[in-house]
């Protein structure tokens, strides 16, 4: 299901919108992302606190969307782009590439419920391909 | 040679049909031995009070027309290929044509209308959609793997309805209530 130009430019336009609101958009997926699949803190057990308000998730969600938000440019190629990250989450990291789809999930949510009016069904399917994207070329290294 | 201790001699069978047997008497919820049997393994949901409210709540203000009609068309415009179970729906041609579809607007109604049923019966999903999941399994013939896509789409569309309102306890339990849901739609699959 590769990215289309229509997906790539549906993408951008939509990340321009979001704007400054990135940070807490990353920071609301990951708190999300505890509360409603715990099993995905199980990888963060030597963090002090993973409520929804804390510093590490604050900290984190910023990386996380941080990294997203510059993937936005590396759309022609995600599997170049990502490489480095996807040595660190191959060999360093090792989350089960399953959690990918589990944070993208939260992500939807976090867009659905912060842009409401935005996030159409159009908008929807592009971010959603693009995520999955990302996802594949996040595991491209594992095996 | 010494015997593995993965062997099972004749002892080691008569031990495990008495434990299946033990096994089914306790589900039964019965005891032959006539002191009281205070703990009953039961195989339904247990919800708590904050997930049964959640819910109540969610649906009663929920206008079912508006909810399914947005939750069916963004499933058949981000997972195009569900519109495989509705070829005699006509124009699904581009986002507006299936939003402006009134087959699909109807149908949404109905699925809202079939979840309804478990939001009525939350101890009992599982009998309650018996039927259902025969006819979903037998006569539409759906991949159970396309309910979860719906559901997904579903919590999306609450979530930007509902907006700060949809906290992350509420999603769990929103989440969790579907998740429940679709086992019991996907009971009668063989």
């Amino acid at each position: 299901m590769s990215l289309t130009a229509k997906d790539k430019a549906v993408v951008k336009a939509f990340w321009g919108k979001i704007g400054g609101k990135a940070d807490a958009i990353g920071q609301e997926a990951l708190a999300r992302m505890f509360i409603a699949y715990p099993q995905t803190k199980t990888y963060f057990a030597h963090w002090p606190d993973l409520s929804p308000g804390s510093e590490s998730v604050k900290k984190h969600g910023k990386t996380v969307i941080g990294a997203i938000t510059a993937a936005v440019e590396k759309m022609d190629d995600l599997i170049g782009g990502l490489s480095s990250l996807s040595d660190l989450h191959a060999f360093k990291l090792r989350v089960d590439p399953g959690n990918f789809k589990i944070l993208s999930h939260n992500i939807l949510v976090a867009l659905a419920v912060n842009f409401p009016g935005d996030f159409t069904p159009e908008v929807h399917v592009s971010v959603d391909k693009f995520l999955a994207a990302l996802s594949a070329a996040l595991a491209d290294k594992y095996r | 040679m010494r015997r593995s201790s993965n062997q099972m001699g004749p002892g080691g069978v008569g031990l495990w049909v008495f434990k299946l047997q033990t096994g089914i008497l306790i589900l039964q919820g019965s005891s032959s031995s006539g002191h009281a049997e205070t703990s009953k393994v039961s195989n339904m949901v247990e919800w708590t009070e904050f997930e049964r409210a959640t819910i109540q709540d969610i649906f009663s203000k929920m206008d079912y027309e508006s909810v399914g009609h947005n939750a069916l068309t963004r499933c058949l415009v981000v997972y195009p290929w569900t519109q495989r179970y509705f070829g005699n729906f006509g124009n699904l041609y581009n986002a507006a044509a299936i939003m402006g579809n009134p087959l699909v607007a109807a149908h949404g109604t109905v699925v809202l209308h079939g979840l309804d049923k478990a939001v009525k019966n939350m101890d009992n999903i599982k009998a309650t959609y018996a039927e259902l999941s025969v006819l979903h399994s037998e006569k539409l013939h759906v991949d159970p793997d396309n309910f979860r896509l719906l559901a997904d789409c579903l919590t999306i569309v609450v979530a930007a309805r509902l907006g700060s309102g949809f906290t992350p306890d509420v999603q769990a339990a929103f989440q969790k209530f579907l998740a429940v849901v679709i086992s019991a739609l996907t009971k009668q699959y063989h």
